[in-house]
């Protein structure tokens, strides 16, 4: 059988009305921090197609659950329970496998474990606040955490953000790799931050909240969220004659 | 008209300031992993020329990043990539090709400890320079930067560059080349506004 298999070519064209402005100034931060020049687009080539790739000799046994990571042993994090779980495609909705997320949140009472955190919300001595775990061979995760909670910032006078864990997501190319944040359904915070604000779409932001997910919630242990990500998908060609990556 | 099956990749959103607790946290006294990933480019005797390359990001208004976080893509000595996708020969098992740096937790500047990277070939097969992907993460970047470290000491390959030879405005180039300033050592860095931004890329 010839031709059944497509052969990837180049990245698509990242869709950047999709994505967050560089320079929003009620993000007062990113006003100095944003370039100026416009981007300079170029196809992909190998060096954009190929990423590092982890196995799962680098996970430990806890690293998909902050409620127990950084507790002493016997203890738990203190806070609401929950699942997150979801699945990772690509823009053509193929799973992408094996591929590294990782995740860090402030604790229940929306204080970060940073030394350059100053609210006055307690650390939790038995929450770290990362965690990490892969993808199954469908593109399916889940890791299990407590609540974070929402916290106060120095930006306006009284910027406060929503509710947040925060994503690192690798994909199988360096041109794929992502950061983002999750976002929980019903939060009233959401359409008031100024960081959800640096997305002009609305309907784009939407994708960034998680809905409740009642079907994976442990009856009388956790709550369940579902969020799903999609990474950058390549350009399929069947045609053995049309020259890949241009 | 059937609906368009569409699939839009999700939204960016800035790393904020925290980025190391989820990426380096070993960096930040958070010790659940076995170390930080990214953290040694080299897993025994690599292949090449050692380098070190330095750098720090700088704002519009000239100031240091500190809360940045930089990861670097990279080729071997030969120009193979140990990935999956490499289908052209079997890269030096001893170089991961990709690093990962917090920057100096007093100054932000970023340190690699890794080879000089070999030429890749374009997709219509012309080589390109010797060059390393860079992408930059940081509280107020909403999206991630990418851009490319190409060699000071590599005119001739640069100017055979599909992608240098093909900028507009030449007198930018500067921004994207590590200057040698001693044997091994080169220095890189990035300027997010300014006169010398830097050339940041859509690739």
């Amino acid at each position: 059988m010839k031709n059944n298999t497509p052969r990837r070519g180049g990245f698509m064209a990242r869709n950047r009305a999709g994505h967050p402005t560089a320079c929003h100034p009620p993000y007062k931060t990113s006003v100095k921090r944003s370039p100026q020049a416009a981007l300079l687009s170029y196809p992909s080539s190998l060096s954009e197609e190929s990423g590092p790739v982890f196995g799962p000799d680098v996970l430990g046994p806890l690293d998909n659950d902050m409620i127990t990571n950084f507790a002493a042993p016997g203890e738990m994090a203190i806070g609401p329970r929950i699942v997150v779980h979801g699945r990772v495609t690509d823009e053509s909705g193929r799973g992408v496998p094996r591929t590294l997320l990782e995740l860090w949140q402030a604790n229940a009472g929306g204080r970060y474990r940073h030394k350059k955190e100053g609210y006055l919300a307690p650390l939790d001595p038995n929450f770290g606040g990362c965690g990490r775990c892969l993808t199954d061979e469908d593109g399916q995760y889940e890791f299990r955490t407590i609540l974070p909670g929402p916290y106060p910032w120095p930006n306006g006078v009284n910027d406060w953000r929503p509710a947040h864990i925060h994503f690192s997501v690798f994909g199988s190319s360096f041109a794929q790799r992502l950061i983002t944040q999750m976002y929980f359904e019903g939060d009233p915070l959401i359409w008031r931050c100024p960081i959800i604000g640096t997305i002009a779409d609305k309907s784009a932001a939407e994708r960034l909240i998680a809905p409740l997910d009642m079907k994976r919630t442990i009856p009388m242990d956790a709550r369940a969220y579902k969020f799903d990500i999609v990474l950058r998908g390549r350009r399929q060609s069947y045609f053995e004659n049309r020259r890949e990556g241009l | 008209m059937q609906p368009f099956d569409d699939h839009p990749e999700t939204p960016s959103q800035t790393a904020g300031p925290y980025v190391h607790i989820g990426c380096t946290p070993t960096f930040c006294d958070i010790n659940v992993y076995s170390g930080d990933l990214g953290a040694s480019m080299k897993m025994g005797p690599v292949k090449g020329e050692e380098i070190t390359l330095t750098g720090s990001i700088y704002d519009g208004l000239g100031g240091a990043l500190k809360d940045a976080l930089i990861e670097i893509w990279q080729a071997d000595a030969d120009g193979l990539y140990n990935a999956p996708e490499e289908t052209r020969g079997q890269a030096d098992p001893n170089f991961t090709g990709w690093g990962r740096s917090p920057g100096d937790m007093q100054t932000g500047a970023f340190r690699f400890e890794t080879v000089k990277p070999g030429r890749v070939p374009w997709p219509d097969g012309r080589l390109q320079a010797p060059h390393i992907s860079v992408w930059i993460v940081a509280r107020g970047i909403n999206m991630g930067l990418t851009t490319r470290i190409y060699f000071d000491d590599e005119a001739t390959a640069n100017a055979e560059d599909p992608i240098l030879s093909r900028i507009e405005h030449q007198n930018r180039i500067p921004t994207l080349l590590a200057k040698k300033t001693a044997p091994g050592q080169y220095q890189y860095d990035v300027r997010l506004q300014g006169p010398n931004e830097t050339i940041f890329l859509d690739i």
